[in-house]
């Protein structure tokens, strides 16, 4: 019993040892493209570490749309911009003091929140019991995730749904219009321009 | 894309894996771990490698614009259907029990079909936002990258 959950303590280690040198490499490297990737990489950690926390609907979307889409997404973007990323800002103090007494108060409450898989914590006990034996009993399905998403919670799934349904309507309206010249690309049918003339010369001052 | 050989031979070989694996996880979503969600994001996934890889106007072949802007809704309509096909069957709005004479069946009926019509929405819209980025570049000469 306890070398499993030694295991499982070395693998949560590792897992967020590397988060946590993935975000400081994200928050040092000026080169956009290695950015993305490495968002790409902090979003499968991400999923490893909800694996170990037996959340496995969550992974899955988390290394499919976290490290898949969206850094697909982030390239598509960075196609339209610069590869890398303008001077570094100057550290703020107000802005330090906001970030690190968050981080104080966060640290200082997990103590205060329930054992991790307590049957007793807050969470589990006032509707979940009857989630749990109805998805066994009535609803018959082995995944609990999909009962509550699609049945108990079937009116919250919806409005997801239609949300992703707006979202990807929105995207489709403002941005979705067919490229034009022979490449596609006409600067005039586009909502915004994509590469202005300027930028080269803009490139040669900031090497300056 | 047209000089990556081994790109292309390994999506090819892929996809059609991803594009099973999105299915499995799309209509084994009530066994296992997954469902409509998940799905959809895979099936996208393994539809925007292929643009990745063949190039967009190849990808506009496989799934047309018009294909996919009809998509986009009709999953969330197979979904609000169903929900009214509750009412009309006489119970309520998203009440599974009655679309079938037994209410365990009539559950696992109901979230098959929500669950496609949650996959349908999911990989038309990831699709859709992938191209609208995509329609906007020029494809990118090798020196750029």
């Amino acid at each position: 019993m306890t070398a499993s959950i030694d295991m499982v303590l070395i693998v949560d280690l590792v897992l967020l040892t590397l988060l946590c040198l993935t975000a400081l490499a994200i928050m040092l490297v000026r080169h956009l493209f290695a950015v993305v990737a490495l968002t790409g990489a902090f979003s499968l950690l991400s999923a490893g570490l909800l694996v170990t926390l037996d959340a496995v609907d969550v992974a899955f979307t988390e290394a499919a749309v976290g490290a898949g889409i969206s850094t697909v997404l982030m390239l598509g973007t960075l196609a339209l911009t610069k590869r890398r990323e303008a001077r570094s800002p100057k550290l703020s103090p107000i802005g330090l003091i906001i970030i690190f007494s968050t981080g104080a108060t966060l640290i200082y409450a997990t103590p205060d929140m329930p054992k991790f898989g307590a049957v007793d914590s807050p969470g589990l006990v006032h509707i979940v019991p009857s989630y749990i034996e109805g998805s066994e009993n009535d609803i018959a399905v082995p995944n609990i995730v999909t009962a509550i998403l699609a049945s108990y919670r079937g009116y919250d799934t919806l409005g997801e749904v239609a949300v992703i349904f707006t979202a990807g309507m929105g995207v489709i309206i403002l941005l979705g219009r067919r490229r034009e010249d022979e490449y596609g690309y006409s600067e005039e049918s586009a909502a915004f321009p994509l590469r202005p003339e300027t930028s080269n010369d803009e490139e040669g001052k900031d090497k300056s | 894309m047209r000089h990556h050989l081994v790109l292309r031979v390994v999506s090819k070989m892929l996809i059609p894996f991803i594009l099973l694996f999105g299915l499995y996880v799309q209509f084994h979503g009530d066994f296992g771990p997954g469902g409509g969600f998940q799905a959809g994001v895979i099936f996208a996934a393994a539809f925007i490698l292929y643009a990745l890889v063949f190039g967009d106007d190849q990808a506009r072949k496989v799934v047309p614009d018009k294909a996919l802007i009809l998509l986009v809704p009709l999953g969330l309509l197979i979904y609000a259907l169903t929900g009214f096909a509750g009412i009309l069957l006489g119970g309520k709005f998203l009440d599974y029990d009655v679309l079938s004479s037994d209410p365990t069946h009539g559950q696992h009926l109901g979230i098959l079909v929500i669950e496609l019509g949650v996959g349908i929405t999911v990989t038309a819209v990831m699709i859709s936002i992938f191209r609208a980025y995509a329609g906007r570049t020029k494809a990118i000469d090798k020196e750029d990258w």
